[in-house]
């Protein structure tokens, strides 16, 4: 187990060296030139060369690459050439905001996805069963922009129950901070729920069909017992495995919800870095982002090994 | 008279399907006494296993069971759901065919087992743990505590059947079903398993259903034998008169068609011709169509004859010796 766990990881270091590769080569890709966008409306040569060569602009792309990676390992990100701060500084400062609306969504996105899946596939071709993969189409349908916008108008203009937009961090008022992030969370968290439950819903639909389901109810075990214990243990691993995707693609941050609800996330930060050719902030990102990815792979890794004992002897 | 563990009366089971009912046991009436074993036997789609998941109460919704199912005197298939389930695992329990699929694979062979004790018997988890160890060693599982903390996974084929047995036998069942228990494990391994189920029936006085379309095990195992095709009785006997006279010329037959180790080379004798369409079977004599021997009256329904005490064969024709004899 422990040296299974030293190999694993011996594995993320070059899977993230590829990576790194790979997005400072693609951001090569962008077209327009930084330091034109920089010099803004004076495009005087001599402006334009000095920032180059502050930017490294004028070296080969594997020199920059280079000096790039070697101040990541060290811990240095880089500096925001527009909004002139560390870029380490910015992700620590946008990262427990994408954090907890990502949680929150997740958390949502399960306690709805999984039992309506585990219902549905126990009711199956009843009116349980249509109903929530009614609702599921729902969920999977519904652009996100739309539920953003017709719950702020219902739950903020009309009711007026909660704030239509804006963020408080959970460490200043924890109720405040969860009143400003609930809907958002919703909206993110409904479409993940209905892909959840698809998927709950057909691993549940197998694992009732096994041999060991019948064994569990010729022991005479309640029905909710057979469907806790002996199916749901084994119809989790798909869904795992979609949990955990699905939670990494939520903490790489979500632009349209984090644009509608005013929230500074990841989401608003890459965007505008993007459209600003801010390459270190959008280089930083999204390796925080990779980094984020390869770690739910391996936790996803670790709770399969809870889940299923024929990977542990392995 | 002592009441017999299990007595089945007219039991019919039907399922809905696209193209109407379909008939898979219709009027099945057998019993068995405590410590005694009933063998089924029959061809595949004969209805042997939804007879005896009928008896458990484990058929689909879709399936529609009527008749007459007395566990140990007490009438079950009419009894409320919860009511049934209590009695599975303890009262009547059943081991199947596949032991590779039938245990599940995220727990161990201890906890399946225990599991059962702790519904039934109200023990804690300790206990149950503990008598789940103690079960293992009765179906002779060497080093039984270190087993009980394995997975299936990490169990061979018989040593999973015989925690499959041990799950079943742990609550000390009236009735215990067997549905092909051997057929899927190796030749050597399945003499193991059946040498275990009847000491284990000498020890704890189970009666057994057991259902198989192997003669071989039948001849050893049984002390009655219920024949069926096609959703029906054909040939009720005891063992030992089924095998020296069989009445019903479909169980000539399959006796005929059993590979026998003396009998050396030569062709397999066979039985030509296929079930019938249970959704739409002929009125009369099931097997006519295949029967070497059918007449004009085989289209005639065909009752359930006596030929001697205990031994029924439902076929116009029967007893055999007078078969024979229209044929010479």
């Amino acid at each position: 187990m422990g040296l299974w766990l030293l190999r694993r990881v011996g594995q993320i270091l070059p899977t993230l060296l590829i990576l790194s590769m790979l997005i400072f080569g693609l951001q090569q890709l962008m077209p327009g030139d930084p330091a034109l966008i920089m010099a803004g409306e004076e495009r005087d040569p001599a402006v334009l060369a000095e920032i180059r060569s502050e930017l490294m602009l004028d070296r080969p792309i594997w020199a920059q690459y280079l000096a790039w990676l070697g101040k990541i390992l060290m811990g240095d990100f880089g500096f925001s050439w527009r909004i002139r701060m560390p870029v380490g500084a910015l992700i620590l400062e946008k990262l427990p905001v994408t954090l907890q609306l990502g949680l929150m969504a997740f958390v949502i996105a399960v306690a709805i996805g999984v039992p309506a899946g585990i219902l549905s596939a126990v009711y199956k071709d009843r009116p349980a069963d249509w109903a929530a993969n009614g609702l599921a189409l729902a969920g999977i349908s519904t652009p996100n922009f739309w539920l953003g916008i017709m719950m702020i108008l219902l739950f903020s203009v009309k009711l007026g129950w909660l704030p239509p937009s804006g963020y408080v961090p959970f460490t200043e008022d924890p109720v405040q901070s969860l009143a400003t992030t609930i809907m958002p969370a919703f909206v993110l968290g409904s479409g993940i729920a209905g892909v959840l439950m698809r998927h709950t819903r057909a691993a549940m639909l197998t694992a009732l069909s096994q041999d060991y389901v019948r064994t569990a109810r010729a022991k005479g075990l309640p029905e909710r017992l057979v469907v806790a214990k002996h199916a749901l243990r084994n119809a989790l691993i798909p869904v795992v495995t979609l949990g955990t995707i699905e939670l990494g693609r939520l903490l790489a941050g979500a632009v349209l919800t984090e644009q509608i609800f005013t929230i500074p996330g990841f989401g608003k930060l890459i965007v505008d870095a993007v459209f600003n050719r801010d390459y270190p902030v959008v280089q930083g990102v999204v390796m925080a982002t990779a980094l984020i990815f390869v770690l739910l792979s391996l936790l996803a890794d670790l709770l399969y090994m809870a889940i299923n004992p024929r990977l542990r002897s392995a | 008279m002592t009441v017999p563990a299990l007595e089945v009366i007219g039991l019919s089971v039907s399922f809905r399907t696209d193209r109407g009912p379909f008939r898979a046991v219709q009027g099945l009436s057998f019993t068995v006494p405590a410590g005694r074993t009933l063998a089924i036997v029959g061809e595949s789609g004969c209805g042997k296993s939804a007879t005896s998941l009928a008896i458990m109460g484990l058929l689909p919704g879709s399936a529609q069971v009527t008749g007459t199912i007395r566990l140990a005197g007490q009438e079950i298939a009419e009894l409320p759901p919860d009511a049934r389930r209590r009695l599975r695992g303890a009262e009547m329990a059943m081991i199947f065919q596949e032991p590779m699929t039938s245990l599940n694979p995220a727990f161990t062979a201890g906890e399946q087992v225990a599991e059962a004790l702790r519904q039934h018997r109200g023990m804690g988890r300790k206990a149950a743990a503990e008598a789940a160890i103690a079960a293992l060693e009765q179906v002779r599982i060497p080093e039984a505590a270190r087993r009980a903390r394995q997975y299936p996974h990490q169990l061979s084929g018989g040593m999973r059947q015989r925690v499959m047995i041990a799950i079943a036998l742990a609550c000390r069942p009236r009735l215990l079903i067997a549905d092909e228990p051997t057929t899927a494990l190796d030749v050597t391994v399945q003499a193991q398993i059946l040498s275990l189920l009847a000491e284990l029936k000498r020890e704890t006085g189970t009666a057994t259903v057991l259902i198989t379309h192997d003669l071989g095990v039948v001849a050893d195992q049984a002390d009655e034998v219920v024949v069926m095709y096609a959703g029906q009785v054909i040939e009720r006997a005891p063992a030992a008169r089924l095998f020296a006279m069989p009445q019903h010329p479909y169980t000539v037959g399959l006796l005929g068609a059993a590979p026998r180790l003396e009998g050396g080379g030569g062709r397999l004798a066979s039985i030509e011709g296929t079930v019938p369409d249970l959704a739409a079977p002929p009125p009369g004599c099931r097997f006519a169509p295949r029967c070497p021997f059918a007449i004009a009256r085989c289209a005639e329904p065909v009752p359930l004859y006596e030929m001697v005490p205990g031994h029924v064969a439902a076929c116009h024709r029967a007893p055999l010796e007078q078969i024979l004899e229209g044929a010479a």
